[in-house]
Parts: C-alpha cells; sequence; structure tokens
C-alpha cells in the first residue's frame, strides 16, 4: 500500500487554490501535511515568539483544513507552527484550533510536539562539547546562548511521527524541519526512507514544483522504491524538470539535504514523467548519520532602532549625493560626540541611499541618474530612548545639511511627521549550530490534548 | 557589450538558511548552458561579490542546464547591517556582469 500525503499548500496563510483542495481530498490521501514557518521571514519573528501571519488569515485556512480533515477522516499536521515554531506559537495553534472545534461543536484528538529550549540547557550542552557549529560557522559564547531571547530545535521525523503514533486527529508541531511532517508517516509504514525524505522536499513548498507554483495542492504518493507527485489544480502540470528543480529552491547544495539523524542524497535520482502532469522518482538515498543531532535556531536583541527617511530631489544634491551624505555622516558624529555621552561603540548611524544603492551596497556597479533619492538614515542603540535622541539630533541636519558651496540654507522633503519611526527592538540570529542527543524526545516535548 | 542575463532564461537569488545565499542560474537550453557554463567559474563569482574563491561552492546541472552558486552572507540575514533581507536581490549583481573578461 502506497502512503499518499496531501500537501495543501508551502505554508498555512499564503493561501491555496479550493477546487485543487478538493480534488486533493476525493483522492483519498493517508494524511495532510502543512508547514508553518520557516527562517526565511527574518530573525524578528522567532526573537518575539509571534508569527508573520495574521490570526485572521491563519484561523480562516486552518478552519478548511479541519474541515478537509475530518471529511478525508486522516491526520492533518502542522509543523513551524507560527513561523518561528516556538511553544508560544504551538500554544496560538492550539487556541486557534479549540476556538474552531468548538464553534463546530466537535471534539479533536491534538497531539503537540513542544521544540523551544531553555537557554540554560543550551549553555550546558555547549560546555559539554554537544553543540557543534555547521558551516559556515558563527562565533558563539555562552553569553550568545544566554541572550537569546528564544531558542529552538527542529524537529525531525523521530518527532513529529512519534505525535502521528498516539493516534490523534491533529498534530501540532512547535519548530521542524521543512520536511519532517511530509516524511513521517512514509517512514512510519516503512516506505522507502530516501524517497521519502526526497518526496518531501519536492513538495514543502506546495506547488512551487509544479508549472502552477501559487495554485499550493499537490499529492505526493510514497512506495518501497520510489515516489511520485502530482499537483491537484486544473492546468497544473509535474514535469521532469520543474521537479528536479526543486531540489535547488533555498538549498545551498542541490543533491543533500541535512535532516536530524542523516541525509538524503539525490544525486543519483532518476525523474521520469508517468503523464503529462505526474512525475516519478527513484534512485533517492538516505545515508544514516551514526550521531543523531537536531539543527538549533536562536535569535536576540541586537540593539533598538529608529529611523528618518529624507527624500532629496533638488538636482544639484542629487548629482552629488555621495559626498553629501558622507559630509553629513561625519559631521553627524563629531556633533553626537559634542553633544551627548554617547561613544562611537555606544550606537551605529548609516545612511543608506535609495536609488542609489541601497539594496546592494558596495556590490553595487550600475551608474544611476534617478530624479530623486531617498536618505535612509538608521540608528542603531542600546535603548529606544538612545536611537530616537540620536535620530531627532540627527533631524534638522538631514532636513537642511548643505553642500559645502551652497549659499542658501536646502531644506529636503520628509515624507510624513514626525520623521523619527521607532522600530522597537531588532533581532539577530545567533545559532548556525546542531545540538547532539542522545535520545531523539530528549530536547521536545510530546503532549495529548483534547480540543473543543 | 552582453551581459549573463540576456544570455539565459532566468536568475535567482534566495537565502539557503539564514547564513547563506544560493543563486540558481536557469540558462534555458543546453546551448547557452554550454556557453555561459565556462565563463563563471568559482573565482570569478567569487569577485562579483567580494569573497575568497574558496568560500563559493559551485554546481553543474547539465540535466537542467541550470548553474548554481552557494556562498556565506557577509551579513546574517535580517541582522543590523543586512539591506536584503531575502537575499533576492543578489541576483543583479551575476545577471548585470558582462558575458566576457575580466571582473573589475
Amino acid at each position: 500500500m502506497p502512503t499518499r500525503v496531501l500537501v495543501p499548500s508551502g505554508v498555512l496563510g499564503l493561501g491555496f487554490d479550493h477546487d485543487a483542495l478538493r480534488r486533493g481530498i476525493e483522492s483519498s490521501p493517508d494524511i495532510i501535511c502543512i508547514d508553518g514557518g520557516s527562517t526565511d521571514s527574518g530573525p524578528y519573528y522567532l526573537g518575539e515568539g509571534v508569527s508573520k501571519y495574521s490570526r485572521a488569515s491563519t484561523a480562516a485556512e486552518w478552519k478548511q483544513l479541519l474541515d478537509a480533515r475530518a471529511e478525508a477522516d486522516v491526520p492533518l499536521v502542522i509543523g513551524s507552527s507560527g513561523t518561528c515554531g516556538t511553544d508560544s506559537m504551538v500554544d496560538w495553534m492550539f487556541e486557534i484550533t479549540n476556538e474552531i472545534a468548538r464553534t463546530q461543536g466537535r471534539k479533536v484528538k491534538v497531539a503537540t510536539v513542544k521544540s523551544s529550549q531553555e537557554s540554560g540547557f543550551i549553555a550546558e550542552a555547549f560546555g559539554e562539547g554537544r553543540v557543534e557549529a555547521l558551516d559556515p560557522a558563527i562565533p558563539l559564547t555562552e553569553t550568545d546562548i544566554v541572550n537569546c531571547s528564544n531558542i529552538v530545535a527542529l524537529a525531525g521525523a523521530e518527532q513529529i511521527g512519534a505525535a502521528i503514533e498516539t493516534g490523534a486527529e491533529i498534530v501540532l508541531a512547535g519548530r521542524a524541519t521543512d520536511t519532517a511532517s511530509i516524511a513521517s508517516l512514509p517512514l512510519i509504514r516503512g516506505d522507502d526512507a530516501g524517497s521519502a525524505w526526497h518526496g518531501a522536499k519536492i513538495a514543502e513548498c506546495g506547488a512551487l514544483c509544479s508549472t502552477k507554483p501559487l495554485s499550493g495542492v499537490v499529492v505526493v504518493e510514497f512506495g518501497k522504491s520510489g515516489f511520485s507527485v502530482e499537483p491537484m489544480a486544473d492546468g497544473a502540470r509535474c514535469t521532469p524538470s520543474t521537479v528536479s528543480a526543486h531540489m535547488l529552491y533555498e538549498n545551498a547544495d542541490p543533491f543533500i539535504l541535512h535532516e536530524p539523524g542523516g541525509c538524503l542524497d539525490a544525486t543519483d535520482a532518476r525523474y521520469s514523467a508517468i503523464d503529462e502532469r505526474k512525475v516519478a522518482v527513484k534512485g533517492s538515498r538516505w545515508i544514516r548519520s551514526d550521531r543523531y543531532a537536531v539543527k538549533l535556531e536562536g535569535a536576540g536583541i541586537a540593539g533598538y532602532q529608529t529611523t528618518i527617511l529624507a527624500i532629496v530631489r533638488d538636482s544639484r544634491y542629487v548629482e552629488n549625493i555621495g559626498a553629501w551624505s558622507s559630509d553629513l555622516l561625519e559631521f553627524l558624529s563629531e556633533t553626537i560626540s559634542e553633544r551627548t555621552m554617547l561613544g562611537p561603540d555606544d550606537y551605529r548611524l548609516e545612511i543608506r541611499l535609495i536609488g542609489i544603492d541601497s539594496a546592494l551596497g558596495r556590490l553595487e556597479t550600475k551608474p544611476s541618474a534617478p530624479a530623486e533619492v531617498g536618505a535612509l538614515a538608521i540608528v542603531t542603540a542600546r535603548t529606544q530612548d538612545a536611537a530616537t535622541e540620536i535620530a531627532r539630533l540627527a533631524n534638522p541636519f538631514l532636513l537642511h545639511f548643505p553642500l559645502p558651496d551652497d549659499e542658501q540654507l536646502p531644506t529636503f522633503a520628509f515624507p510624513y511627521s514626525p520623521a523619527e519611526t521607532e522600530r522597537g527592538p531588532i533581532y539577530e540570529f545567533k545559532l548556525n549550530h546542531v545540538l547532539r542527543l542522545d535520545d531523539p524526545m530528549e530536547a521536545f516535548r510530546l503532549d495529548v490534548l483534547e480540543a473543543g | 557589450m552582453t551581459n549573463l542575463g540576456m544570455h539565459v532564461e532566468g536568475i535567482r537569488a534566495k537565502n539557503a538558511g539564514p547564513f547563506m545565499i544560493t543563486i540558481d542560474v536557469f540558462c534555458g537550453s543546453q546551448a547557452a548552458f554550454e556557453s555561459v557554463s565556462d565563463k563563471f567559474p568559482a573565482s570569478r563569482v567569487a569577485k562579483l561579490f567580494n569573497l575568497e574563491a574558496q568560500e563559493v561552492r559551485r554546481y553543474e546541472l547539465p540535466n537542467l542546464n541550470v548553474l548554481k552558486y552557494s556562498f556565506p552572507r557577509t551579513v546574517a540575514q535580517g541582522g543590523a547591517l543586512d539591506r536584503d533581507m531575502h537575499g533576492a536581490q543578489f541576483s543583479v549583481v551575476l545577471a548585470e556582469c558582462p558575458l566576457k573578461g575580466e571582473v573589475i
């Protein structure tokens, strides 16, 4: 018996084609799996332990999937709940599930897998040499670990599989690898391990592996010697090219994918068209590691920011914007040290020139002659008050700073009042490491609850 | 002077986790793949991004007519100094690179 996994979309909150979901349900899946997160939205969400997507979108899509699950009468699994997959986001998904179940008068059995890590536990493991750097190696100290506001470990198929095996109708998992929820049931059923992970990687972004990337829904069928993938949307096709190209996506190595307990090697995978919309894949290999390790992600506060945007339209200033900006920065640095107690190590002030090189910085090579330039001043300091104080100090000069030979005081355009925008705390990813475990469940908590 | 972007179907840059960038060059045909492939060794791409040659990993995927380059970010994704959270605009650096000649 093959294992059929229905993947409604690359992430909960992005939407999916409703007719395609209907077709997916009618194709008799054994499980429905969807991802809820990623680091790709940046460190803020992990730092704060919040979701990138609105609660309303999340609840609306989750209700459709709960209905699909009830109709198909199969488990529904979400990995990396609420973008960052902290315990707070698993609780948030439970709360949403509970509200929907209550409104519908249903009772559902829910298993939760929690991935958040106590910084003390990680610091201790670091001291014992159980936290190992990945490439590129990020310098790490015990202080960096303790300064993370949230640390999560990425669950694999062992932890999600354990949750499925409780017989829960719904599995709400914290941070997990993108592939873990899809690979879990095929692995439990003894399908080919290389194919389980490879098929999971191909389907983790939903229909991105097809000719209609935004349609969302795909079904992957796993067996003893391979897998096949088929999109559910009308007119969508999977071809050997669209499927094999997905191994490239957001993956540094196009053939190797590291997972807890081993890695997928797709070097010898063979892709063939079964028909015009369905592709079969064989030859993927799972290479088991003799040590079990899970990846860690951590984010901590890297300061507080206040920004000001000034628009420069005067042609002579636009033509000399580089010199204007560097003179202004030098002037501001002197003025800040004269007027405040803040030294150069207490803050960072930069001006990014929008229209010149703000996206690429030093890598920009294209000369441009824009009509106007946005001068975005970004102040980062240890406190919000300090950042805003510096921004206010800079405010009149961003508005009026003259070129050396200018007789008249210029006035540039502030697009809004107040010109300063407090951005609050900013976070940085602090870890690119794995944590070695003796028992896969050692760093995770599995609970069974009732919703409704 | 023509640049790489004019000779291929598309170039995509993405984060591969918070600390790596990966750029996929979809050449579109075997002829395009063969004509651009040897013009962009890892060392040339490294120069474009101010990196050491050994920091850039280069993959050839002739079955897909794809060249792939992966390298560490000089600043981590979304940190105070990052200018492009999703790393997607890095594709332009490669797309606008002249097909022939040395990188200055």
